[in-house]
């Protein structure tokens, strides 16, 4: 049973007494959810312009701009990518001298985000389709944030280099000396979806597996959207670790790249969004993470960017395997959020980068 | 008219106090940080730490046979090149010329990338054309760019031309004279070289070797590139890993203080190797020299200086074509294949695209401009002793040399994020940052242009009552002219190229094209890499073009 699975079963199954189990201790009652209102929409266009600042792959995040774009003309929006962590240090660095250039927030390390809360750099605000919709796994009981985007971090092979009976099926399969040289693997201190997955994989693996992967001659790339465009050059065969989406997305414009579920299970990435409490441009900020819950939104996400969503209206794509039956790692922010530097400091002994 | 009063004193004073703002202040934080402990209190355990721990050591070794390899094999392949373009016969040489000094405009990061789609062992170009060729099995590979020596390599591509430049300059203002003595005198044509233009041009190698050593030092963005991929660090990728959250500035401080110690030894043994002798080649009158007739050898040496070329300008470019047309960059584009996917992506999509190019031309203009002033006073002040403490000037504007941009970065970094100057957040910060990081390089190139020019043309225009000024502008500046143009050009590009303290210190208001082609790079795409590289590129060459007509046009200030 999937982790998903089973939490819109407790949401099913609960009242709403049950919020209150994500991650943080509840303070006060989330505020009221926010309807986009022509009122919203129009001190929005005042704004004119907002930043988000996310690590979703860049084609996707400027497609998300184009789609809001197009669907409220006067407002301009800057798409900031760069790798989670990256982000998460330049925003530390920017809010510690005062510099607000940030609206929008979006990880794909949920930890920021507990992080971000605790520091108080976040504004509560509950959009309609979080308060209604949303399962409690996937928003903050003190309406700070919510599931903007979740994917996974699978495996995947080159099916030009590799023939679908000698991939690799499993974690211990990357093990296999037959792998030395050709495998790619993004990094933990530049991608939240790889510190993410790597708090899994050392909690159910152990760190005995890290070390071994690392003496198999790993090409060592920063983003977690960069092994499956090794993997469709044709520079390594196999990607230890990476975003689902993305490598989806390649393989559906024709690209030699296939997912790998492995056996052991395959690490959960949830992405949370967020508007700051500092944001230069409030209004703007708030229409866009409301309209960025909708399920209009969100199938768009599922449609042009192969990610997974929160949202239990939207519907999976048929060219990839459906959510519920996928075997997943169980994702613990909370405990990312703690043991982030000792995550990246072990990785480092055995990676050497 | 206050036409006698010497003005220069209080230039100078002022020059004297920016240069001592702009230095001294974030290098004197990296060095109070540095020494700082955990508690506050003043302690050596940053460095202790430093020097006991292998991840440390170990960069720094390799960073060390880099920086050394990377010397002599610029100095191997400038030399005779700058000699062959400036001495000898060679059919194009002057197109040769303008080729080597356009390969400097490819930011070296760039190169970087270019190179990974030309030999990374699998998907490179390169390789694959080898294999179709010769048969070679897919797991094997001619060249693998994800090494040490792949990484020398590519740094020394980009490296080259600046010893390139320094030495065909020099060879060009070396008096004919000389040569035709030692010829009259029956001397043959390989030793009138030997003996007289070797060691006339050996100062400016020398010179050279050091840029060299120096550039592959602090170099960042190749690094980043091609070593983390190859699982090691050199020591600026790992200072920057030291600023992923939480930032250790105290570390990274520390780290650049060997650095900072090796380039004043450096810097000393240049001065001693090169005090004894005057070098003043460029006085009055001399003819232009003769250029040495290569024979039968003038189309190996055409061909030799094209090979070289291929490397930092054709075979990039070709990559860079190739996959801004291209859908993968793995595969060469056909009429069929053909794409303006990534262009269209760029241009219309990116939401980056534009404010990142107006920031960056906005601060590589005024960079240039400030830094090329700034420069021209600086070695004028230290090549004619202007003032008292002239070497501290010297030393001062030689010095963020010896610091990686990464750490002068965070130093700015430190020093601009407080009162009373809070600059961190606007372009201020990166415009400060690109000059003293420039400065050195500008400074040198007209030191050594001033080096050239005899004090004795200055010296009759003060006897003639002009005040040092007057002299600076009447007589010394048009002298220096194609040198200032030359420096102007040659701050523009590399502003533009600056990678490793703008990545510190930019903001996403303040983004400038080098860092988002950086971050284009962390997620591979490379499509739209190639596609700004490219328009960069040839903007750069619009602007120097425009500026090389300026220089062309004659002087038409009134006397």
């Amino acid at each position: 049973m999937t982790r998903k699975l089973t939490r819109r079963h407790v949401l099913a199954a609960s009242t709403a007494a049950a919020a209150g189990s994500f991650i943080t201790p509840v303070r006060a009652a989330p505020p009221e959810p926010t309807k986009i209102t022509p009122a919203l929409i129009e001190a929005a266009k005042k704004e004119g312009k907002f930043s988000w600042y996310t690590s979703v792959d860049l084609a996707l995040g400027e497609k998300v701009a184009k789609a809001f774009e197009a669907k409220y003309p006067g407002i301009t929006m800057k798409v900031e990518r760069s790798g989670a962590e990256r982000n998460f240090q330049r925003i530390g660095q920017e809010f510690q001298n005062r510099i607000y250039n940030c609206d929008v927030v979006n990880s794909s390390d949920a930890a920021h985000l507990i992080v971000w809360k605790r520091a108080k750099m976040l504004a509560p605000f509950v959009p309609e389709d979080v308060a209604q919709y949303f399962p409690d796994a996937h928003k903050d009981p003190d309406g700070m944030f919510a599931s903007w985007r979740i994917t996974l971090c699978p495996i995947a092979y080159n099916t030009r280099l590799v023939k679908a009976e000698d991939a690799p099926k499993s974690y211990a399969d990357l093990l296999d000396p037959k792998w030395m040289g050709k495998i790619v693997k993004a990094h933990p201190g530049y991608s939240g979806t790889i510190m993410t997955a790597t708090q899994q994989l050392s909690r159910d693996l152990g760190w005995p597996w890290f070390e071994k992967l690392a003496k198999q001659k790993v090409m060592q790339v920063q983003s977690a959207t960069e092994p499956p465009k090794k993997l469709a050059q044709g520079e390594r065969a196999v990607m230890a670790d990476g975003g689902e989406y993305v490598a989806a997305e390649l393989k559906a414009r024709g690209e030699p790249v296939e997912i790998v579920y492995a056996s052991e299970g395959t690490p959960l990435i949830t992405g949370p969004s967020a508007v700051m409490a500092n944001a230069p441009n409030p209004n703007a900020a708030r229409l866009f993470q409301a309209w960025s819950m909708t399920r209009e939104a969100q199938q768009l996400n599922i449609d042009v960017g192969a990610l997974r969503s929160a949202h239990p209206q939207t519907t999976d794509r048929a060219d990839m395997r459906k959510f519920s039956d996928i075997k997943m790692l169980k994702e613990e922010a909370n405990v990312v959020a703690d043991q982030a530097d000792a995550i990246k400091a072990q990785y480092v002994k055995y990676f050497k980068v | 008219m206050t036409r006698n009063f010497d003005l220069s004193r209080p230039v100078l004073a002022a020059v004297a106090a920016l240069l001592a703002v702009m230095i001294v202040l974030p290098v004197g934080w990296l060095l109070v940080v540095s020494l700082t402990g955990k508690d506050g209190g003043i302690t050596l355990a940053n460095f202790v730490a430093l020097f006991t721990d292998p991840t440390f050591v170990d960069p720094l070794i390799t960073t060390l046979i880099i920086a050394c390899s990377v010397s002599a094999i610029c100095c191997l392949v400038a030399a005779p090149l700058g000699w062959l373009v400036a001495r000898t016969d060679m059919p194009f040489a002057r197109t040769i010329r303008t080729l080597v000094m356009a390969s400097l405009v490819t930011p070296p990061f760039v190169g970087a990338i270019a190179w990974e789609m030309l030999a990374a062992p699998n998907s490179g170009l390169l390789n694959q054309l080898w294999r179709l060729l010769s048969g070679m099995p897919p797991d094997e590979a001619l060249f693998d760019i994800y090494s040490l020596g792949g990484l020398i390599f590519v740094i020394s591509c980009y490296t080259f031309p600046y010893v390139f430049i320094l030495v065909a300059n020099a060879l060009d203002r070396m008096p004919g004279e000389l040569e035709d003595a030692s010829s009259m005198l029956g001397a043959k044509t390989w030793q009138t070289a030997r003996l007289i233009t070797v060691p006339l041009a050996l100062p400016t190698l020398l010179a050279g070797a050091l840029v060299a050593f120096l550039q592959a030092l602090n170099l960042f963005g190749s690094p980043a590139i091609l070593a983390i991929p190859a699982g090691f660090h050199t020591l600026t990728t790992r200072i920057w890993s030291l600023f992923q959250f939480p930032p250790k500035p105290e570390l990274a401080a520390a780290a650049s203080v060997p650095l900072l110690v090796l380039t004043v030894l450096l810097l000393r043994a240049q001065a001693m190797a090169l005090g004894r002798r005057g070098y003043a080649v460029l006085g009055g009158k001399y003819g232009a020299p003769r250029p040495i007739r290569l024979g039968w050898l003038r189309g190996p040496a055409v061909a030799l200086a094209l090979f070289v070329l291929a490397m930092p300008l054709f075979l990039p470019y070709a990559a860079l074509f190739n996959s801004a047309f291209s859908r993968v960059a793995s595969r060469i584009v056909g009429p069929e294949t053909i794409t303006l996917h990534n262009v269209k992506f760029t241009f219309l999509e990116l939401s980056s695209t534009m404010p990142a190019l107006k920031n960056t031309f906005l601060l590589a203009t005024a960079s240039a401009t400030l830094g090329a002033l700034l420069a021209l006073l600086i070695a004028y002040i230290v090549a004619r002793k202007a003032v008292r403490g002239y070497r501290v000037l010297g030393f001062l504007a030689t010095a963020p040399l010896a610091i990686p941009g990464i750490v002068l970065g965070v130093g700015l970094f430190l020093a601009y994020t407080r009162p009373p100057l809070a600059l961190y957040g606007t372009l201020w910060i990166l415009l400060i940052a690109f000059v003293t990081i420039e400065l050195p390089a500008a400074y040198q190139q007209l030191g050594s242009a001033f080096h050239a020019v005899h004090p004795e043309l200055e010296e009759a225009g003060r006897m003639l009552g002009a005040t040092r000024l007057r002299t600076l502008a009447d007589i010394t500046a048009p002298l220096l002219r194609s040198a200032v143009i030359a420096t102007w050009c040659f701050i523009f590009v590399a502003t533009i190229r600056e990678l490793s303290a703008a990545v510190i210190l930019f903001t996403s208001e303040t983004k400038v094209l080098s860092v988002l082609i950086f971050d284009l790079k962390e997620s591979g795409d490379v499509g739209a890499i190639a596609v700004l590289s490219l328009t960069m590129v040839a903007i750069t060459t619009v602007v120097i073009a425009a500026a090389n007509r300026l220089h062309a046009r004659p002087q038409s200030r009134a006397a």
